[in-house]
C-alpha cells in the first residue's frame, strides 16, 4: 500500500515539475547578472531594482510580453568576472538576453555568447567596437558607447573653451580595469586632433586610497579631469577633488560616475560636479506612475523601494525597457509570442525607439530616441551633461543630448572590430 | 626652497598621514595576535561593521528592517530622526563589546588548543558571516558618516607654506587633509592609552602575561576567556576608530572591509606582535607607496603603483627580516 502511495506521489510530482518546466519554457527568460553584495553593491542594487520593478510592472500591467510572462532569475556576480561567466553558463539555456553589468564580464561573454547564439546587451558599457553589427552579430551596446562618451566630454570642454583646447591639459582618472581603459584610445586620438595634453591616472580596484593620484593632479594642475570610475572609487575621487579644491565644474565623470551615491558622501564639496548621462533622473515619467501603481502600491517593490527615481534605478528601467521592447519587436517580426533566443536577437537588431514609441512606453523625454540596425548595434551615440546641485541634492541636466566626434569614433570602431574579425575569423555580414 | 623639494616634503607628509590610517587597522590585528595568536582576518570587516552600526544609530535606522518588512509585511525603516554623535559612538562601543563576547562564546571557546591555521580559517568564516550580518542589519547603500571631524585641505598649512618657495615660482602651498591630521592625533592617543593600560593596570599586565605564555598565565589564575573577550573588545574599539576615519573619507560602504588588505604589508614590515611596529610599519608603507606612485609611477605603463607597491616592500622585507622590524623572532628547537 505504502509503495503504491509513494509511486502515485512520485508520478504526481513528476507531472507537476514537468508542467512547471513547460510553463517556464513558454515564458521569456531574462536572466539577471546582479551584484547586490560586495564592494560594488551600492551601485548594483539600485540598478537591479530598476530592472526587477520594470519586469514586475510589465507582468502585472500587460500580462507579460505578448502574453508571455517575464522570468528574471537573478545570479549574484559580486562584479567578479569569473563568477559572472559561471552565472552565464548556469542560466544560458533558453535565455533571451544577458545584461552583464560589467565590462570585464562582457569581454568574456562576447565569444561565448556568439558561439551559443545568445544576445548580450551591454547598455553604454562593454566593448565599444561591438557597436559594429557587421562583426558582432550577438552583441549590442546601444544607445551610446564609451568612445562616444569620451568624445562628448571633450566636445563639452571644447564648447566651454570657445572651441580651442590646444595646449590644455586633460587628465583621465580611471578604474584600472577593462572598463576604465576603454576611453584611452579615443582620448589619445582626440588629443592629437585637438592638441591637448592627455594625462593618464589609473586607480586600482577598489579605489579606496587615491591620495597619490590627487597629489599628482594638484601638482600638474590639469585644466579638466575626466573620470571612468565605479563604486567607491567615484566617492573617494570626488571627495579628493573637493579636498584639493579642484574646480568641480571642470571635473566630468562618465555615466557610471554620476549617481547620487557618488556625490552625497562629499557633501557640499561635490557641488558643481558634472557627469555624462543617457537617461534622466527623477520620477516625473509615466513609467514611474505605472510602477508605483502596479508594483510599489501592492507592496512588491524590489528591495525597500528607496532607490525609486535615482540615476541608477532609472538606468535599470531604461535597460529593462529596451530588452522588453526587443522581445516585442521579435514577436512582431516572427509572428509568434513564443520566441526563441535567435528570434530575440532579430528583435534587438530592429529596435526602433523613436520619440513616439518612447512616449507610448511611458518614457517621454526620458532618453533620446535611438534605433539599432544590422550595421549599427551602438544606437544613437547621444549623451548629455548633468550637474550636481549639492544644496538641492539633485542632478540637473545642463546640456541637450549631443553627439560625439563620429569621424574619430567610427574610424576607431571600424579598426578595432576589423582586427577582432580577423583574429576570430568572422566574416562580415549586412552586405 | 625649490618647488621640487617642497613637493617631495608634501608627498612624504601625505604618505605619513596615510600610513597612520593603515596603522589604525593594523593595530587591531596586532592586539589580537599578541593575546591569542590568532591572525584575525575579520579585522577589516570589524571596521566596516562598526562604521555601519555607528551610522545606523546616528540615523535611527531599524536593524534588520529589510528582513522584518519582508517577513511580516511591515514598513519600518527608522525609529528616530537622529542621535547625538557621542551617544551613537558609545552605543557602537557597547555593540562591539557585545560582538566580542558573542565571538568568544560561539567561535573561540570551541577552538581552544586548535592549530593557528584552524583559528585563522575560523576568522575568514567570521569575516564573511559578519559582512552578511552587517548587510542584513543595515543594508548595502553608501552611507554618509559625519561625527564632526573636519575634512578637506588644511588652509592654514597652505598659507603658511606658500611663501617657502622661491619668489615667482609656480607654487601654491602644501596640501594635507585635516581629517588625516585628526587621524594622527587619535592614533597617538590610542597608542599611548594602550601602552599605559598594558603597563600600569592589573588587567593590562594580565593581558601581557597571556600574550607571553598562555599556559603560564592560566597557571597563575588568569582567565584566558575573559582576556580574549577583552582583547577582542579593544580591537573592536580600534576597528570602530578606523571605521570612522575611513568611513568619513569615503562614505561607509562594503569596500571598507578591504582596508584589511592595506594592513597586511604593514604587519609584515612592523611585525605581528608589536604595537610600535604597527605604527612604524604603517608610516613606512604610507611614505613608500606615495613616493613610488608619484616619482616612479610614470615609468610603468599600467601605473597604479599605490596599491601594490606596499606588497613589494613587504616581500623585500620578508627576505631580510621575516619577523618584521619589531616582531619576535621565532626560534623552534628540534
Amino acid at each position: 500500500m505504502r509503495i503504491k502511495q509513494l509511486l502515485i506521489g512520485m508520478t504526481a510530482s513528476v507531472i507537476a515539475v514537468s508542467s512547471y518546466v513547460e510553463m517556464a519554457i513558454a515564458d521569456l527568460k531574462f536572466p539577471m547578472l546582479v551584484y547586490r553584495t560586495g564592494a560594488y553593491a551600492p551601485n548594483g542594487i539600485p540598478n537591479a531594482d530598476g530592472f526587477v520593478d520594470y519586469y514586475k510592472m510589465i507582468n502585472a500591467r500587460d500580462g507579460g510580453i505578448g502574453g508571455e510572462k517575464i522570468l528574471h532569475p537573478e545570479c549574484e556576480t559580486g562584479y567578479k568576472t569569473q563568477v559572472g561567466v559561471e552565472c552565464y553558463e548556469k542560466n544560458k539555456k533558453d535565455a533571451m538576453v544577458f545584461q552583464p553589468m560589467s565590462t570585464g564580464i562582457t569581454y568574456q561573454l562576447i565569444p561565448k555568447a556568439t558561439a551559443d547564439g545568445v544576445t548580450v546587451y551591454s547598455t553604454g558599457y562593454g566593448r565599444t567596437s561591438a557597436a559594429n553589427g557587421k562583426v558582432f552579430k550577438w552583441i549590442f551596446n546601444a544607445p551610446v558607447t564609451y568612445w562616444d562618451g569620451a568624445s562628448i566630454a571633450v566636445r563639452h570642454i571644447l564648447k566651454n573653451n570657445l572651441g580651442n583646447i590646444r595646449g590644455k591639459k586633460i587628465a583621465l582618472v580611471y578604474h584600472n580595469s577593462a572598463y576604465g581603459k576603454e576611453p584611452i584610445r579615443t582620448l589619445e586620438t582626440l588629443s592629437k586632433k585637438h592638441g591637448f595634453k592627455l594625462m593618464l591616472l589609473p586607480v586600482d580596484h577598489p579605489g579606496q586610497e587615491q591620495k597619490a593620484t590627487w597629489l599628482k593632479i594638484r601638482k600638474a594642475r590639469p585644466d579638466n579631469v575626466l573620470m571612468w570610475g565605479w563604486g567607491v572609487m567615484n566617492q573617494v575621487a570626488i571627495k579628493s577633488a573637493a579636498s584639493i579644491k579642484f574646480p568641480m565644474d571642470k571635473f566630468i565623470g562618465i555615466w557610471w560616475s554620476g549617481s547620487e551615491n557618488d556625490v552625497l558622501p562629499a557633501g557640499k564639496g561635490a557641488d558643481g560636479y558634472k557627469s555624462l548621462t543617457f537617461n534622466a533622473p527623477g520620477t516625473d515619467y509615466q513609467v514611474h506612475a505605472d510602477i508605483k501603481k502596479y508594483v510599489h502600491d501592492k507592496g512588491q517593490a524590489s528591495g525597500d523601494g528607496s532607490h525609486f527615481g535615482t540615476v541608477l534605478y532609472n538606468r535599470g528601467l531604461f535597460q529593462a525597457m529596451v530588452q522588453v521592447e526587443a522581445a516585442t519587436v521579435a514577436q512582431k517580426i516572427h509572428g509568434t509570442s513564443k520566441i526563441t533566443p535567435a528570434m530575440y536577437r532579430d528583435g534587438m537588431e530592429n529596435v526602433n525607439l523613436s520619440a513616439k514609441r518612447l512616449e507610448e512606453l511611458g518614457f517621454k523625454d526620458f532618453a533620446p530616441p535611438f534605433k539599432n540596425s544590422c550595421e549599427n548595434h551602438g544606437g544613437s551615440g547621444l549623451a548629455a551633461v548633468q550637474q550636481w546641485d549639492a544644496n538641492a541634492k539633485k542632478w540637473n541636466m545642463i546640456t541637450e543630448y549631443m553627439y560625439g566626434d563620429s569621424d574619430v569614433v567610427q574610424k576607431l570602431i571600424a579598426e578595432d572590430s576589423s582586427k577582432y574579425a580577423a583574429e576570430q575569423k568572422i566574416a562580415e555580414r549586412c552586405n | 626652497m625649490s618647488v621640487e623639494l617642497l613637493n617631495f616634503i608634501e608627498t612624504v607628509l601625505n604618505g605619513l598621514m596615510s600610513g597612520v590610517m593603515y596603522s589604525l587597522v593594523a593595530l587591531g590585528f596586532v592586539l589580537i595576535f599578541k593575546a591569542s595568536g590568532v591572525f584575525n582576518f575579520a579585522q577589516g570587516v570589524f571596521a566596516l561593521f562598526a562604521a555601519l552600526t555607528l551610522v545606523g544609530y546616528q540615523t535611527g535606522q531599524v536593524p534588520f528592517a529589510h528582513l522584518i518588512n519582508e517577513l511580516f509585511g511591515t514598513n519600518y525603516h527608522n525609529w528616530y530622526a537622529s542621535m547625538p554623535n557621542f551617544l551613537a559612538i558609545l552605543l557602537t562601543m557597547v555593540t562591539m563589546i557585545a560582538l566580542a563576547w558573542i565571538i568568544e562564546r560561539l567561535v573561540l571557546k570551541h577552538l581552544v588548543n586548535q592549530d593557528p591555521i584552524i583559528l585563522f580559517m575560523a576568522t575568514i568564516g567570521l569575516a564573511f558571516a559578519l559582512e552578511g550580518v552587517g548587510d542584513l542589519m543595515w543594508g548595502s547603500d553608501v552611507k554618509v558618516l559625519d561625527v564632526g571631524i573636519p575634512s578637506g585641505g588644511s588652509v592654514w598649512l597652505e598659507e603658511a607654506t606658500i611663501g617657502l618657495a622661491a619668489e615667482g615660482s609656480d607654487y601654491y602651498g602644501m596640501y594635507v587633509d585635516v581629517l588625516n591630521i585628526w587621524a594622527t592625533v587619535i592614533a597617538v592617543i590610542l597608542v599611548v592609552s594602550l601602552a599605559l593600560f598594558s603597563q600600569y593596570t592589573k588587567t593590562g599586565r594580565a593581558l601581557r602575561a597571556v600574550a607571553d605564555d598562555h599556559q603560564a598565565a592560566l597557571s597563575v589564575g588568569i582567565s584566558l576567556r575573559s582576556i580574549w573577550i577583552l582583547v577582542w573588545a579593544i580591537s573592536g574599539f580600534i576597528a570602530m576608530v578606523a571605521g570612522i576615519m575611513w568611513g568619513t573619507e569615503s562614505g561607509v560602504q562594503f569596500s571598507l572591509s578591504l582596508i584589511a588588505l592595506k594592513a597586511l604589508p604593514v604587519l609584515i614590515l612592523g611585525g605581528f606582535t608589536s604595537i610600535p611596529g604597527a605604527i612604524i610599519g604603517g608610516l613606512l608603507i604610507g611614505v613608500g607607496e606615495k613616493l613610488a606612485e608619484i616619482y616612479i609611477g610614470g615609468y610603468f605603463e599600467t601605473g597604479a603603483l599605490e596599491n601594490w607597491f606596499a606588497y613589494v616592500m613587504a616581500l623585500v622585507f620578508l627576505l631580510f627580516r621575516p619577523q618584521g622590524l619589531f616582531g619576535d623572532k621565532i626560534i623552534e628547537r628540534v
